[in-house]
This record gives C-alpha cells, structure tokens and sequence, in this order.
C-alpha cells in the first residue's frame, strides 16, 4: 500500500508548493500592506479633534417659535467661522489623558504661512508639535533625514522643513530662512533639520517646529491649540471614540478609517487577491492527490482484496487511504511552510530602497503566525477531502469481484 | 461426535444481472474438525460462488450460514472482517501477495490486524510457518522474487498465521504443475493430519478430489453428493 512512493512524493510536492506559495504571497502583500497602511496611519492619529469651518448646523430661524409650525427654507446660508482654536484645549487634553482607551495625546497647531525666498513666497504650513508627544505617536524622527528632531525643544526659533521644500528654496540644515504669517507677522527660524515622509505633497509644503514657537508665530497665548491627536491601544475604537468626543468636547472629530477609508479598501482587495491565489493553489494540488489516489486503487484492487478477504473491513481500507492521503497533506504542507519560510526570508533580504521611504531598506514581508496556522489547516483539509472519495470508493470495493475476475 | 465447524441450511442465491436466475438451491452442508473436503464440479455450477458465501465475503443469500455454531447471517461489515480474520484461512488460485511487502511481513499481515499477540510473537510464529512449509530461507524476499509454488505456499502460511478454524481454498492448484500440485496438496494432508485442520477446497483437480476425506460434487447450484 506504501508503494508508488513516486507519486505520492509528487503529490506532496504539489502540497508543498501550494502553501509555500500561500505562505510567500501572503507574507509579502501583508508585508507591502502593513507598510503602506503604516506610511499613513502610523502618522495620521486615530482620532483628531479640530474645529472645522462650516455653517451652523443650528440656524437662528429653526429656534425662533413663530415659524415653528412652518416649513422654512433658508438659502445662503454662510460658513461661520468659530476660530481654529480649540477652546479649554488645556481640560480636554487632560480628560483625554485619563480615558483607558487612550494611548497619549499630542497636540498640535497649525498654520497656513509664506516661506520667503528672495522675493518669492512659497505656501506651506507650519506644524507647532509638542516634540515629545509626536515622537511617541507617530516616531517623527524616522522621517527625520537630516538634523535631529530634538533641537526643536533644545533651541528656540527653530524649524525642520521638508525635504521638498528646502530643494525648492536651496537651503541645508543650518541656514535661517523668513516665515510670513497670514495675518503679516514675520519671523527668521534657523533650520535644524529636515523631513522626508515619502509623500510629495507633505515634503514640498510641511515644516515643524514647536510648540511655542508656532504659538508666538502666531501671536497667540500658550493656550492656543487647534488640532488634539489622539491615539488609542486600538484602531477599531477609532469610529466609537471619534463620534463620543464630538459630543462630549463640541469639537469636530475624525477617526482614521474614516479620513483613509480609500486605504483600508486598497488593502482589503490585496488580501483578497492574494488569498485567493494561494487556496486556488491548494485546490489544485488536492486535485493533484485525489488522482493519484484513485489511479492507486486501479492499481492495487487486488491488494484491497486480499486484504479485505483476510479480515480488514471496508473502514480499515478506508483509513488506510485517507491517512496516506494525510501524510501527503502534513509531510508536504510542513515542507510548504519551510519553503515558504525560506522564500519570504529570501524576499526579506532583497534590497528596496526608494527615494520616498526612507525607512524601508528591504522588501517587507510579514511573518505573522496567523498565515502559517491557515496554509498547514488548509493544506491538511484538503488533502483530507481529495483523499476521502477515493479512500470510500476503496472501501467500498467487493472483494468477491475481483477474485472472481480473476 | 465431531466439533462442527461449518454449517448451512437451505442457502440460495440467485444472480440479478442481468436476468433473475438462481445459482445455488438448498445448500445443506456441514464440515466437522479434521475433514478434508472437496468441491468439484463443471465450470458454472456454483462452486465458487458457494464458497464465496461460506467465507462471508458475500453476504447477498438466503437462508443461514453457521461458523462454530454461530450464525453469521445478516451480520455488519466490520463483525464479518473480524470472523475472516479469526476463523478463516484463504487461499486461492492466484497468491495475493502485497508485492511492497516482503514474505515474512506478508504472512504476519493477518496476525497484525488481529493484534492478538505482540509483534514480535506474530513473527515468529510466521516464521515458525514459514520453517514447516520449507520456506524459511525466503522470508525476507518480495513475492516477486520467488517461483509459483513458493508463492502459494507464502499465502498457505498467511491463511495459517491466526489458527483459522477452516482454510478454505479456491483452487489453490489451479495454476500450478502436478509436482507444485502434489507438494500442495501433501501440505493440506500434514495440516489434516498434524493439526486436525479443517480444509475445504474448490477444485477442477479430480485427481486432487479423490484423495481427500469427502468430494461435495455439485451441478446446476445443488449438491449431488
């Protein structure tokens, strides 16, 4: 019965490359996903809280009782603008603080502001952060390419400045370049560092510096706050916590799935695809075992018979093909996992350096336990049901028959 | 009074396919310990067929079949394996052999289903068989390997392996030559003699016959004799 070594050795083969393949291609796309999702989410909070401009959602109309029992329509409504600050920020951050959700909180300020070069202005914002809380959150200094993020706390009138935006204006780390407000206040802040997120449009116009700087920037008190970054043990409370701190601090609220839906979607069809792919592989290879298995029968009728004639009843048979058909899944789907192991680690070492990630040297592959757990169950239930008709139909066959046949 | 081994009473079958026809009418029989009986008769009189009921590899009869006195009629699948495995002893006209197995492991194969004794027991008292049949010096080949009569006296030592109640054989000479025959046939006779085993054996052979205890001669599904 343990003959046709051969075949089942193909089989197995067909096993192994099936999971090997579902191992590698799910460690990379997770890899790649897990990247992608982390150049964004790791540097947008879970929850920001903001005061966005926008009309009143209550209008003085609605409240007034005479046209209480009327149907009113009011046109031209104007956006009303309540200021950027976020009011009493000082309680918020504090009650913020103390939710169990929460992992910290940053907060942040930020401005519309020229960069002047010569006689030039270029737009771009300037971000006020509490240096200490943004490192926390969102590791800042690894999209730091040169200088280091900490002079922002060390020295005043200091700024880092994307990388975009200081090949526009021609200055390194060091030089002092002049900053124009909105409202026409200016200032000169010494360069001590500058940024590359990998994202064109945050590196040609994003520039840090600390708090109390973009404070007296603006000419505002210490108080002055108009974005809280929150971040939370996890990512799914984000939508709950988000609609919750609406109401409780009458500010505007987001969460990340929301402001990145368009990720989430991106990484979800990727997973699809690539699960697909790996189990149709599988599918393929129990395909693979079931005719092995059934050509073996043909082949050893006469085997089976004897063997039922000298006392195996048609179960034994049965298990004797199903667990044949068993080695072929574990002995092979443990090799799939090795070679899949193998072949992600072989992937983990190719270098992939681009310009705008500067943190990444290799291809990512994800090495979660998870893939591995799914490819050896898949690769075990398959070859159990490619394994199972032909084992029934042995069991099944009647001895007399074939004796007679002969 | 002799032990009675094997018994039936009025056993018939018929064939379906692909027209109602009856192959055995009335088979009343009974082997006692220590005959050596034979089953002759032309090609289509049932003989096979009747032992393929006796040795409960065919359960679709009428009528009732005893082994020990027990009935094994209407029984499953799995208590029917259990009686081959203990009661019956096979051989047949071709030596169904596992070729990937070799000699020893082949006629120790039974005595592991059993798993009434150790392993190590089984093969020793295969090789015990092995040593009475002369073949002691083949066990460790593959079936392959050895001539026609070797072979058959390979499956003769697996029928032995469980101390089977009855062999049963399904021309067991058929494809053999007189003197593979005759030494067949002497290893039957030893077996009567030395063991009181109970032998049946379907046979062409009429020269094979008229040296055993009884000749059962059948014609048209009825026994003559």
């Amino acid at each position: 019965m343990r003959a046709r070594l051969k075949q089942s050795v193909i089989a197995g083969v067909g096993v192994t490359f099936g999971i090997a393949m579902f191992i590698t291609l799910l460690g990379f796309m997770n890899g790649l996903n897990t990247l992608l999702d982390g150049l964004m989410l790791n540097r947008t909070p879970h929850v920001r809280l903001y005061n966005e401009i926008k009309p009143s959602p209550v209008q003085p109309l609605s409240l007034s009782k005479d046209f209480k029992n009327h149907v009113n329509f009011n046109r031209s409504v104007k956006p009303k603008d309540r200021g950027k600050e976020i009011y009493n920020s000082k309680a918020i951050i504090a009650q913020l603080k103390n939710d169990k959700r929460v992992i910290d909180v940053a907060p942040k300020v930020t401005a519309p502001v020229f960069f002047n070069t010569g006689s030039i202005e270029i737009t771009g914002v300037v971000n006020g952060i509490d240096v200490n809380a943004e490192e926390h959150l969102f590791k800042l200094s690894d999209y730091i390419i040169d200088g280091n993020l900490q002079d922002l706390n060390n020295e005043n009138n200091t700024i880092i400045i994307g990388k975009g935006l200081s090949e526009k204006m021609m200055v390194k780390n060091g030089d002092v370049i002049q900053i124009t407000t909105l409202k026409g206040g200016m200032i000169g802040l010494r360069i001590v560092g500058i940024s590359q997120i990998g994202i064109a449009e945050f590196d040609n116009t994003m520039s840090y510096t600390s708090l109390r700087t973009a404070q007296i920037l603006l000419g505002e008190s210490s108080a002055y706050i108009t974005d809280i970054q929150v971040k939370l043990t996890d990512i799914s409370d984000a939508p709950a916590a988000a609609k919750e701190y609406r109401a409780r601090f009458g500010t505007d609220a987001v969460d990340a799935q929301t402001a990145n839906s368009q990720f989430e979607t991106g990484s979800k069809v990727r997973s699809i695809i690539s699960y697909a792919v790996g189990i149709t592989l599988l599918i393929v290879a129990g395909f693979g075992i079931y005719n092995i298995l059934n050509m073996m029968i043909y082949e050893k009728m006469d085997s089976i018979a004897i063997l039922k004639a000298t006392g195996f009843s048609g179960n034994d048979v049965k298990w004797i093909f199903i667990s044949l058909s068993l080695i072929i899944g574990i002995v092979g789907g443990l090799f799939g996992l090795l070679f899949g192991f193998a072949l992600s680690s072989i992937i983990d070492m190719i270098p992939f350096e681009t310009e705008s990630l500067p943190t990444i040297k290799t291809y990512p592959i994800d090495y979660k336990l998870m893939y591995y757990m799914i490819g050896i169950t898949f690769a075990i239930v398959t070859t159990t049901i490619a394994g199972l008709f032909p084992a029934l139909k042995a069991s099944k066959i009647d001895p007399v028959e074939i004796i007679r046949g002969k | 009074m002799p032990e009675t081994i094997l018994k039936t009473v009025n056993i018939n079958k018929y064939f379906y396919d692909p027209v109602k026809f009856q192959v055995l009418t009335d088979i009343n029989m009974q082997i006692d310990k220590g005959e050596f009986v034979s089953v002759v008769g032309k090609s289509g009189c049932g003989k096979s067929t009747l032992l393929y009921i006796l040795s409960t590899m065919d359960t679709d009869y009428e009528g009732e079949l005893f082994i020990h006195n027990s009935s094994l009629t209407n029984k499953t699948d799995k208590h029917l394996a259990v009686i081959r495995n203990e009661h019956i002893g096979f051989v047949f006209q071709f030596h169904y052999l596992l070729a990937e197995y070799n000699v020893l492991r082949n006629v120790m194969l039974p005595g592991i289903k059993r798993g009434k004794y150790s392993i190590h027991e089984i093969e020793y008292r295969a090789m015990e068989h092995l040593k009475n049949l002369d073949m002691q010096d083949q066990a460790l080949k593959l079936p392959n390997q050895l001539s026609g009569g070797q072979k058959q006296r390979v499956a003769i030592a697996r029928a032995l392996i469980n101390d089977p109640l009855i062999i049963m054989g399904d021309e067991p000479t058929g494809n053999l030559d007189k003197k593979n025959s005759d030494m067949v046939f002497e290893i039957f006779n030893n077996l009567v003699r030395e063991r009181n085993q109970a032998l049946l054996i379907v046979t062409h052979d009429p020269e094979f016959a008229n040296k055993t205890h009884r000749i059962i001669e059948m014609a048209d599904g009825r026994i003559l004799t």
